[in-house]
């Protein structure tokens, strides 16, 4: 078992900090991409995919990168540490994730380039009102209709829904009295498609889509179960987004320590008191552990297993989520009111935390995912996976 | 990156399990499975196997019976030693006074006492804390004056675990007490448990057992061959010999060993969403610290403890505590027939689990309490 990067790995996270440092060296940068459409820095967004960034999962046979799931992480957690509004775990990791593991090789050419060079970016409508994390599509169903596929419900939120140029979307597939999961790929211009745009607490954008009668292509064979696919690809995204994370948690924790380094309480620093050092070596402590689970759910991720794929990305998502939670709240805490503005940084870390914690499905669903088998196994070895 | 072992580690990884399975005593084995109390006798029949299979003290120099091995192997070796519930070496004689001997000692003193540590022919108590110094460990007052080619020492050690064996205790004695300041003042001195002078008294603990003593210093005359190193530098040995226990205190493989065999015990149970949920959430909790104790052994150069070593004292013992907890939980109102003999209806881990419980609660006060190690966290690597 080996933790370290080689020297090209080394290299992409140099560069892509690098890049990033220039529009989002301060929360200012995040602020002003924030603020305006498409919700990122459009910019930004075309050196990322000169970089190579938006093709590194996919092959080269399809385009891409053929970097893999180390070199993915590289990248979220270099985004999470600034908080880079692009949406990489979920464009391109998710969205475009399914259409490279299911898509036909006819839709792979024709939705893929677009995405590895910038010009479209795609969305995934997956979660719907009132569902509770990780079951499958209800409300959403699909349709045969002659030769083609109809989609009828309504997705919300989807993220960047209404700035997408291409929507992939999970729906229920009655087949003859029992429910399958379908993947499909709805064009914007579609008929019946309905967006309705807003922004979200950690300041990006998401979408209620309303689909009627909206024709719309199976994503690979039709009529086929893509419940192991949507999870596996599902786990990729939660690995990004735990890395996403682990980079976020390691700013707010470097800016609890600079605070407690220079601000200055009763005449002294407030590092001089130890009831806030402690609690900022537990915070350390919490950044320690789940950046050992990411990493190590990216290997697992790397070595191929689907099964256990899924489940490294549960046991990752139970760690981070628990981490974000406490490092994000002690953050605010040890900040004392500046936490709490909007002007300043920190309290932006824990309100992105706080999201995508909720997107990643949150611990107590995670961790009822891995409580379910708890009697099947003996000892958890990360090494026999 | 890569998840798998290279070959050659996984083949070791094979050898050791093979080895720790097979050759210590399933007699032994079962005692520490069971969270029952070993025996003088059983920890030093199996030290004397892992001994004479080279086993005993990997790490330390080749010419001591060291192996050479990276820290991975080590890490390897220790694992596995926990997992099949072997007992470990006595940590007193091999990764504390053993590895001071072999980097500070004279040619005698290595000669006289290695080989015999190693095979605990020896068996070595530590005389470090006193009544009056304990995380403030440098403000020991136990004195050794010069009296020719003799030390006498006078003063109190504590906390002496499992005194009542010692056939040696490696002490920290002051020898300058004017010195400007006081880790200056401070030898390290090997002293023979039946010298004159000195006597063992035990401490009853709260789970009703006597791992601890007192051991008090009257006039002893020690031999000024004894001393370790250089007088006065007995604060430079005692760090790194504290450096040293820091990394093996992280008892991944023993409690993922516990935790296993609470969910064998509590299998009837798993039905129960709560139950089942403290077991996910334990193991994913313990599998954390694994990778960060596999990170930290692939980051620490020869020997020098990585400082996110704290990381895995602290929350190394804070899960070994929550899997005792977790016990205590399963056992339920049977828990408390602990002073029944193997008669009782009570399943025997029943009758442990709260003990064993309350006598954890030493392990985030020994070794550097946990507040020590929030210390050294928040000053080492995070610059507070
Ligand atoms: C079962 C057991 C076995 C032991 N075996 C041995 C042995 O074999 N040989 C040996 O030499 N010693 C041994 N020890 C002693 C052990 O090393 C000491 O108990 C330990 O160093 C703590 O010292 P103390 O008990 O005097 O507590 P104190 O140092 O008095 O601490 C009391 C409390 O205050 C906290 N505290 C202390 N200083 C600070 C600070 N600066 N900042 C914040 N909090 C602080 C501590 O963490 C603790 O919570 C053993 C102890 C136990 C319980």
């Amino acid at each position: 078992m080996d933790f370290e990067l080689d020297d090209e790995q080394t290299a992409l996270r140099d560069a892509v900090r690098r890049l990033l440092a220039s529009t989002y060296a301060s929360i200012d940068g995040r602020r002003a991409a924030t603020a305006k459409a498409p919700g990122w820095d459009e910019g930004m967004w075309g050196r990322l995919a000169e970089m190579g960034v938006l093709g590194l999962p996919f092959t080269e046979e399809d385009g891409g990168m053929g970097a893999g799931p180390v070199e993915v992480a590289l990248v979220a957690e270099q985004l999470g540490r600034v908080l880079a509004p692009e949406p990489f775990a979920e464009a391109v990791v998710l969205a475009c994730g399914l259409v490279a593991a299911a898509g036909s090789a006819e839709q792979k050419e024709h939705l893929l380039p677009g995405v590895v060079d910038g010009t479209t970016v795609a969305a995934f409508a997956h979660f719907e009102p009132g569902a509770a994390a990780g079951t499958p599509p209800r409300s959403v169903t699909a349709t045969q209709d002659g030769d083609g596929w109809l989609l009828d419900g309504v997705k919300e939120p989807v993220l960047h829904g209404a700035q997408a140029g291409v929507l992939v979307v999970s729906a229920r597939v009655d087949a003859g009295g029992t429910d399958r999961t379908g993947l499909f790929v709805v064009a914007t211009d579609a008929a019946g498609l309905d967006r309705v745009d807003y922004p979200t607490y950690d300041g990006i954008r998401a979408a209620r889509v309303t689909f009627a009668s909206t024709p719309a292509a199976p994503l690979g064979a039709a009529g086929a179960d893509a419940s192991d696919v949507l999870a596996l690809v599902t786990a990729h995204a939660q690995v990004a987004l735990c890395h996403e994370a682990v980079g976020a948690m390691a700013t707010a924790l470097d800016l609890t320590t600079e605070y407690l380094r220079t601000r200055k309480q009763f005449g002294v620093p407030l590092k001089t008191f130890q009831a806030l050092t402690f609690r900022a070596a537990d915070m350390y402590v919490s950044l320690e552990l789940a950046r050992s689970m990411a990493l190590w759910a990216t290997l697992v991720l790397a070595d191929g297993d689907p099964d256990a794929a899924v489940v490294a990305a549960t046991r990752a998502v139970v760690q981070t989520s628990a981490a974000g939670r406490h490092i994000g709240q002690e953050a605010i805490q040890l900040h004392g009111g500046i936490g709490m503005t909007a002007e300043y940084a920190v309290g932006h870390y824990t309100t992105r935390l706080t999201a995508i914690d909720q997107l990643l499905g949150g611990r107590t669903a995670h961790l009822k995912a891995l409580a379910d088998h708890v009697g099947e196994y003996d000892v958890v070895d990360p090494l026999a996976v | 990156m890569r998840l798998r072992l290279s070959e050659a580690d996984a083949a070791f990884r094979e050898e050791m399990r093979a080895f720790f399975t097979t050759q210590v005593p399933e007699r032994i084995r079962s005692v520490v499975a069971e969270r029952r109390e070993l025996s003088k006798d059983d920890i030093v029949e199996t030290q004397r196997i892992l001994n004479a299979a080279g086993l005993a003290v990997p790490a330390w120099p080749a010419e001591w019976g060291g192996r050479g091995w990276t820290s991975l192997q080590k890490h390897i070796w220790h694992e596995e030693m926990q997992l099949a519930n072997v007992p470990a070496p006595l940590a007193f004689n091999t990764s504390m006074v053993g590895p001071v001997i072999a980097a500070f000692g004279s040619q005698e003193q290595k000669e006289r006492f290695l080989p015999a540590t190693a095979n605990i022919d020896i068996w070595w108590s530590q005389g470090f804390s006193e009544p009056d110094a304990g995380s403030d460990l440098a403000s020991l007052r136990t004195a050794a004056v010069r009296d020719g080619d003799h030390y006498v020492v006078n003063g109190q050690k504590t906390w002496t675990t499992l005194g009542q064996y010692g056939d040696w205790i490696f002490t920290l004695v002051r020898t300058d007490p004017d010195a400007p300041k006081k880790q200056m003042g401070i030898s390290f001195l090997l002293i023979d448990m039946t010298s004159p002078g000195l006597t063992v008294r035990p401490i009853k603990l709260i789970d009703g057992g006597q791992e601890v003593n007192e051991v008090f210093f009257e006039d002893v005359r020690v031999p000024v061959a004894n001393l370790v190193g250089e007088e006065n530098k007995g604060w430079t040995y005692a760090k790194f010999l504290l450096g040293n226990e820091r990394v093996g205190v992280a008892p991944v493989g023993s409690t993922k060993s516990v935790l296993a065999r609470a969910k064998q015990l509590a299998k009837d149970r798993l039905d129960d969403p709560f139950v089942a949920a403290r077991f996910a959430e334990l193991e994913t909790e313990l599998l954390a610290l694994e990778l960060t104790a596999l990170r930290v052994v692939a980051n620490s150069a020869d020997g020098k403890p990585h400082p996110a070593s704290s990381v895995l004292k602290l929350r190394g013992t804070q899960l070994q505590q929550a899997v005792t907890e977790l016990l205590v939980d399963l056992a339920g109102p049977g828990g408390v027939a602990s002073g029944a003999d193997d008669t009782s209806a009570v399943p025997q881990w029943a009758r442990v689990a709260a003990p064993r419980y309350l006598n954890y609660r030493k392990a985030s006060i020994y070794g550097g309490s946990n507040e020590v190690q929030r210390q050294i966290i928040a000053g080492t690597i995070l610059g507070l």
